[in-house]
């Protein structure tokens, strides 16, 4: 332990974590998985999903964001909090049009994989929206399905930060705001197939589509096809 | 008898997807019309618009849950032409061909054991508790035994070649994307020999109750009618995967032959009907009063010059040598045709597995884009065509599906009106039993009436009032 480091517990598994790290940030270096949609590696934190939400000594918190803290108790992998996790998730499958049966993300999907992980098994409770958004096919290389999105920003962050372009941006309040491109369509944008904000790491779902990749990887080859989200290293 | 009367079969059973028959009968009980109806309403044709062309082999395998396959392919095929793909890689070829052969057969078998065999062990005027597959199991536990098995076997094909038993994502415009490995090749291979042995004794089953019942067949909702399949180009061979259009007529002369699919529209025109979801394709030489016909594993028996296996070649001729007509028209005689091509495709199975095609790894080929793609292919229960346009942006504009169901429309009133008028006509009780010859002779044609029902933006609504006595009273059409 360096000098400025300090201990705190998730779940009771004492974890070291350094001044400036976040709850999520400690949590996966120690190799405890907390529960994620929003966040990615390499992409700065938002605090949006809510998936990573802990109890931090009694109070709720985004993992993602909330630093860490000396003598902090944090609860991680509780029924309270994946119950309160798996409506997170029911509710973004019932706000889009999530149809894993013919859905080229279906096996990569990280919102299919964490409704799995969280056990999201029963009929929908909610009434869903189903939007009806044209796809946006202009681009030659790249294609949008927005009935998809799951408002994540991670499109967003990466464009901006990584990119420098700021090709995809947030439109409409409350229900109605969505994603959408910075321009007339995606082909009077500057997105390049190249975009870190358009690879397959950045786009949880399939909404951002990589064309004529659909298919391609068989069924068993999948991200998810032999383990459950967060558990990769126990895989195999 | 002092009033008419309708009677209805709602719903129809032991077949895939939903509809009703009626039949209309006079205060005499006499016969006016029967009709087989389809209730039930799907429109991919309309909302694959829009979608991205590699999606399509995907999303519109869920037209069906029994010969998915079928359409799978069908749509690959399709997509193939669209990013100009005309000959796919060996290994890409007969990997979907293994994966069909392994459809067709699972699919024969289902129903030809699960759905039909019933009626032919037990009588069409059995007892009703005792048409199903659990009374086959309870009666003769090895048969039933031996179709449960086969019919793992066909779907395991499919699990190895498409990822999934049901819905998988094998085939992709231009080609595959899997091979097959060499343990799942020699686990199907340990298994061969027993499923050629099953299949032969099943076609025998098959071929004794056609011949004993060789008299009553002939007259039983059959009528000469014309015939269309795929042939394999060139020698006219039974071809289930790729080939060109034959249409012969009920004496076996050529109406079309070997016309290249994508040309389909040029021969075909789709009537639409008032009381059906389905639509009534006809041969536009003929015109639609008399332009019927028919397709599946008999029309195909009849089309098909030749077998390239040997079994199913030896039953293909002993199939025709049992009939002194050009054309065999009984339509239970489809049963033993199925029967033939389950045995043609342990045959071909067998072939490609021995092929070593099917480990390599060249599954993708590529090609200049195209804007307009149809695909034909012989599913289990006949010929499937799928027809796309595809805009610039690779998004669908346009969809015709013409699926097998379809293609037998007229043939499937036909052959009911046929059974209604010989065994139902002017009878003092109808029983259950002279109902279901009605559902056996739909039965014999394997419809699959969810995958037939795409009349989007056709289908007129009628509405009519009658009084107590039947009496129309009012009507009100809204016209599409």
């Amino acid at each position: 332990m360096s000098g400025d480091s300090f201990t705190f517990t998730i779940d009771g598994v004492e974890v070291t974590a350094t001044p400036g790290q976040t709850i999520m940030e400690a949590a996966d270096a120690a190799g405890i998985y907390i529960p994620r949609l929003c966040d990615v590696e390499g992409l700065r934190h938002q605090g949006g999903c809510r998936v990573c939400t802990v109890k931090a000594s009694g109070r709720s918190a985004a993992a993602c964001t909330q630093p860490a803290a000396p003598d902090l108790v944090v609860d991680n992998e509780t029924d309270h909090l994946n119950t309160m996790r798996r409506h997170l998730v029911e509710m973004l499958f019932q706000e889009g049009n999530h149809l894993c049966p013919v859905c080229e993300a279906s096996g990569n999907c990280e919102l299919q994989a964490m409704a799995y992980r969280l056990e999201m098994v029963e009929p929908f409770r909610f009434p869903g929206l189903e939007p009806c958004r044209p796809v946006d096919a202009s681009h030659p290389d790249i294609a949008l399905d927005t009935n998809r999105c799951i408002s994540c920003g991670r499109c967003i962050r990466a464009s901006a930060d990584v990119d420098g372009k700021g090709i995809f941006g947030y439109v409409g309040r409350g229900i109605h705001r969505r994603v959408a491109v910075n321009g007339s369509d995606l082909a009077h944008t500057d997105a390049d197939i190249n975009d870190h904000a358009v690879s397959r790491q950045v786009c949880p779902v399939g909404c951002i589509i990589r064309k004529r990749e659909g298919f391609s990887i068989p069924i068993g080859e999948r991200e998810y096809d032999h383990g459950l989200i967060g558990d990769e290293g126990d895989s195999e | 008898m002092d009033k008419p009367r309708i009677l209805e079969i709602d719903p129809v059973t032991r077949v895939e997807g939903h509809g009703k028959v009626t039949v209309h009968l006079d205060r005499q009980g006499n016969v006016n019309e029967a009709r087989l109806h389809i209730v039930e309403f799907r429109g991919f044709e309309r909302f694959i618009q829009g979608r991205l062309l590699w999606e399509v082999p995907v999303i519109v395998q869920r037209l069906c849950g029994i010969c998915p396959v079928s359409h799978h392919l069908c749509a690959a095929k399709a997509m193939d032409r669209i990013v100009g793909v005309d000959q796919l890689t060996p290994t890409a070829e007969k990997m979907r061909r293994l994966m069909h052969y392994g459809q067709v057969m699972q699919s024969h078998v289902l129903h030809f054991f699960h759905l039909s065999a019933p009626d032919i062990l037990f009588g069409f005027g059995s007892p009703a508790e005792k048409r199903n597959v659990f009374e086959i199991i309870r009666q003769n536990p090895e048969l039933g035994h031996r179709a449960v098995l086969m019919r793992k076997y066909g779907q395991e094909i499919i699990e190895a070649t498409a990822g999934k038993k049901i819905h998988g994502t094998g085939a992709i415009p231009g080609g595959i994307n899997r091979n097959l490995s060499t343990e799942r090749r020699d686990q199907f291979l340990a298994q061969i020999d027993e499923m050629q042995d099953w299949a032969l004794e099943a076609l025998a089953l098959a071929r004794d109750y056609c011949l004993r019942e060789k008299d009553f067949i002939a007259k039983f909702g059959g009528q000469p009618s014309n015939y269309m399949s795929l042939v394999r180009p060139g020698d006219g061979a039974l071809d289930l995967y790729d080939g060109n259009l034959r249409m012969l007529d009920a004496r076996g002369e050529a109406i079309f032959d070997q016309v290249d699919d994508s040309r389909y529209h040029e021969y075909l025109t789709e009537d639409v009907r008032r009381w059906s979801y389905m639509k009534f394709p006809y041969i536009n030489s003929i015109g639609a009063d008399d332009g019927w016909y028919r397709v599946g594993p008999l029309a195909r028996m009849n089309t098909a010059d030749l077998i390239d296996t040997p079994l199913a070649a030896k039953a293909h001729e002993d199939l025709h040598a049992a009939f002194d007509t050009p054309l065999i028209h009984g339509v239970l005689d489809n049963h033993w045709a199925r029967m033939i091509e389950v045995v043609h495709c342990v045959e071909k199975i067998r072939e490609l597995l021995n092929d070593p095609d099917l480990q390599g790894t060249d599954l993708v080929v590529k090609g200049e884009r195209r804007h307009e793609g149809v695909g034909v292919i012989e599913a289990p229960r006949g010929n499937l065509i799928h027809h796309y346009k595809v805009d610039e942006n690779d998004q669908v504009t346009f969809c015709n599906l013409i699926v097998s169901t379809t293609h037998n429309n007229e043939a499937m009133n036909r052959s009911i009106r046929d059974v209604a008028n010989k065994h139902i006509s002017g009878q003092e009780v109808i029983t259950e039993g002279m109902m279901n010859h009605l559902e056996v002779a739909i039965r014999a044609y394997d419809p699959c009436l969810s995958c037939a029902t795409h009349a989007l933006g056709q289908m007129p609504l009628k509405v009519e009032l009658f009084d107590s006595n039947d009496v129309l009273i009012d009507s009100a059409l809204q016209s599409p």
